[in-house]
């Protein structure tokens, strides 16, 4: 872990109509950390992913990543400089196999797609890289399946292929384990262990179930309401008195 | 493993395998005026053989037109309702320039090459390089709606500019020289390219343009491109955050497609001799969407098979039903959709073994019985 910060957001808000979902929000992450965001519903979790990710500009602050002002920065341009980021719902592309799923996004980084009258298979760069993608993940033996006819939990791991497959530095995990079934959380964490510290990446994870939360995360914020109510370790959280009565101490009192 | 699954068939002979449906029509279409001249006996270039190979080059050219549409909305998931204006723009480029500008040069200059004389050629490039750049224009104007417009909006701005270079065809203002309503007729053509006089010639070239725009499209949606082009129909928000700017695609996929609309729309304009306002309606445009529908969306064999449906099928319902054919042929399409729902093509792609079984099964319901 070191003291470098890859991505700030300074004050940042977003307002739509009169409902304020981010709340002058001023958060730090810490390169080669893992950092979970977590809050109640409605905390503003999934739209201050939605500014830092730039599926949406924001009404007030900026996002600096890497001493840059990206706030202005279109997600195209972002998933360049290497944020990637996986949807709480499904987002794949259900029509096509989950080899072209992950290879696409592999081809997104390279060089060859303006290449109008040459074969697509015949670039094997792309195809070695999603076979890399595929095993890391655990859906090998599926490359070949159509997106669409996953199951729910192996799409899940296909949405995260898709934003691996791009080498990102930094990952935006947006409720990785949503509608999966308690059995199948374990696996999805060690993947996201996995491809996290395997080559020194940073990952921001918001996350509804807590025990998950505070296993492998090293930092945690605690959002209600837009804003940020409270940033610690994972233990400083769950013994926090304020967190407690917010948040912890309706759903996750038994955790303290 | 997986690797050996989807590794490409490289070389000619995969490609024979993989196209050979589609090489083996391509044989029958090139033996097919021969064969009916030596049945019937009236000789290539009259009678019942000229008549049918009429009927194929309107079928060989709207073909290439419902891929060109196919490229657009079953590849690239761009419901456009003015793609006729694309066809009918090349066809009108075509039939502008030699009626009013090729004569004039032709009667007054000779490029030549030595002892060759190509200044028909020459003539004839200029016009065809003229029919690309109306395309690319025209293909620039409907991809700038479609920065901002999604949906049913973008599908109504299509409609509406569509109809807008519809009204602009007929418009009696340049009766001089689009004709209005009536359109351009007798465009001059050179004795070779002349369809009444030469029909053969303009057999085989349409055939040739069905066959190169078939292995040039086939190519694209396979490219790394024109993959991520299908990205962008399945899911652009994904699209975007891994790294692609789908305007760029979006554009891309519409400049292709209008070019292939423009060629395809330039050839029907010497086929017929002419460039009529019902070139660019959008009843041209639904007759596309109706064949790629037929065939099947995203498949580009689909639209071949929907174009000869409609020409041929049309055909003989005309000579059975008369003027009430498209009654009928309505109540075909709506049991094809009712019952193929993705296509001819799509369908059997989509059900391709479980068809296969159940023929299988039913042949062994006789085998048992015996």
């Amino acid at each position: 872990m070191s003291n470098e910060i890859i991505l700030e957001a300074v004050n940042l808000s977003k307002v739509f109509g009169g409902l304020v979902a981010v709340d002058d929000v001023s958060i730090k992450i810490q390169k080669q950390t893992m950092h979970a965001i977590i809050g109640p519903n409605g905390a503003g979790k999934t739209t201050l992913f939605n500014l830092l990710s730039g599926v949406m500009p924001p009404t007030n602050g900026s996002v600096i990543y890497k001493g840059n002002d990206i706030t202005r920065v279109s997600p195209q341009k972002r998933a360049h400089l290497g944020i990637g980021r996986s949807y709480q719902i499904t987002n794949i592309f259900p029509n096509l196999t989950v080899l072209e799923n992950i290879r696409l996004a592999a081809q997104a980084m390279g060089k060859d797609n303006f290449k109008l009258f040459q074969l697509a298979d015949n670039f094997h760069q792309y195809i070695n890289k999603s076979e890399e993608v595929i095993d890391m993940i655990g859906l090998s033996g599926r490359e070949l399946f159509m997106a669409r006819d996953l199951p729910h939990g192996e799409k899940r791991k296909l949405e995260l292929g898709i934003m691996l497959a791009c080498d990102p530095e930094l990952l935006l995990f947006d409720e990785p384990t949503a509608g999966m079934s308690s059995e199948q959380v374990p696996e999805l964490i060690k993947i996201i262990n996995k491809v996290v510290h395997q080559k020194d990446r940073t990952a921001i994870l918001v996350e509804h179930r807590m025990d998950m939360v505070m296993s492998i995360s090293d930092v945690v914020t605690v959002m209600n309401q837009g804003r940020i109510l409270a940033e610690g370790s994972p233990h400083e959280i769950a013994t926090n008195k304020q967190v407690q009565s917010a948040y912890l101490g309706d759903l996750y009192g038994e955790l303290t | 493993m997986a690797e050996k699954m989807i590794k490409p068939r490289s070389g000619l002979k995969g490609f024979i395998k993989k196209e050979a449906i589609f090489l083996i029509f391509i044989a029958i279409m090139i033996a097919f005026p021969f064969v009916l001249n030596i049945i019937t006996g009236t000789g290539l270039n009259a009678g019942i053989t000229k008549f049918w190979q009429g009927q194929l080059i309107t079928f060989f050219i709207m073909a290439v037109f419902a891929m060109s549409y196919d490229l657009l909305i079953g590849y690239g998931g761009i419901l456009s309702f003015g793609h006729a204006a694309s066809f009918g723009g090349g066809a009108y480029a075509v039939a502008l320039l030699l009626k009013h500008w090729a004569p004039n040069i032709l009667s007054n200059y000779r490029i030549t090459i030595g002892n060759l004389d190509i200044t028909e050629a020459t003539v004839l490039l200029v016009v065809f390089l003229v029919v690309i750049l109306v395309s690319v224009l025209i293909g620039l104007l409907f991809s700038a709606t479609s920065i901002r417009l999604k949906g049913a909006y973008f599908a109504m701005l299509t409609l509406a500019l569509g109809s807008a270079i519809h009204i602009l065809s007929k418009a009696t203002d340049f009766h001089k020289w689009t004709g209005a309503d009536e359109g351009l007729h007798g465009v001059p053509l050179p004795v070779w390219l002349n369809p009444t006089q030469n029909r053969l010639t303009v057999y085989f070239i349409a055939l040739g343009f069905l066959l190169l725009c078939y292995l040039v499209m086939n190519r694209m949606v396979n490219s790394p491109t024109g993959r991520v082009i299908v990205a962008n129909r399945e899911n652009e928000e994904r699209m975007r955050m891994i790294g692609y700017n789908p305007v760029i695609y979006r554009t891309i996929a519409f400049l292709s497609a209008s070019i292939f609309a423009g060629l395809a729309g330039a050839l029907y304009a010497i086929w017929n001799m002419s460039a009529t306002p019902t070139m660019t309606s959008t009843v041209t445009t639904i007759n596309a969407l109706i064949m790629t529908i037929l065939g099947g969306m995203g498949t580009l064999v689909g639209p071949i098979i929907g174009a000869g449906i409609m020409q041929i099928i049309g055909q003989f319902f005309y000579t059975w039903f008369g003027a009430r054919w498209p009654l009928v042929f309505g109540v075909l399409f709506v049991l094809i959709v009712m019952f193929l729902p993705y296509g001819i093509i799509g369908t059997w792609r989509l059900r391709k073994s479980s068809i296969k079984n159940n023929i299988q099964k039913f042949f062994r319901l006789f085998s048992k019985e015996k």
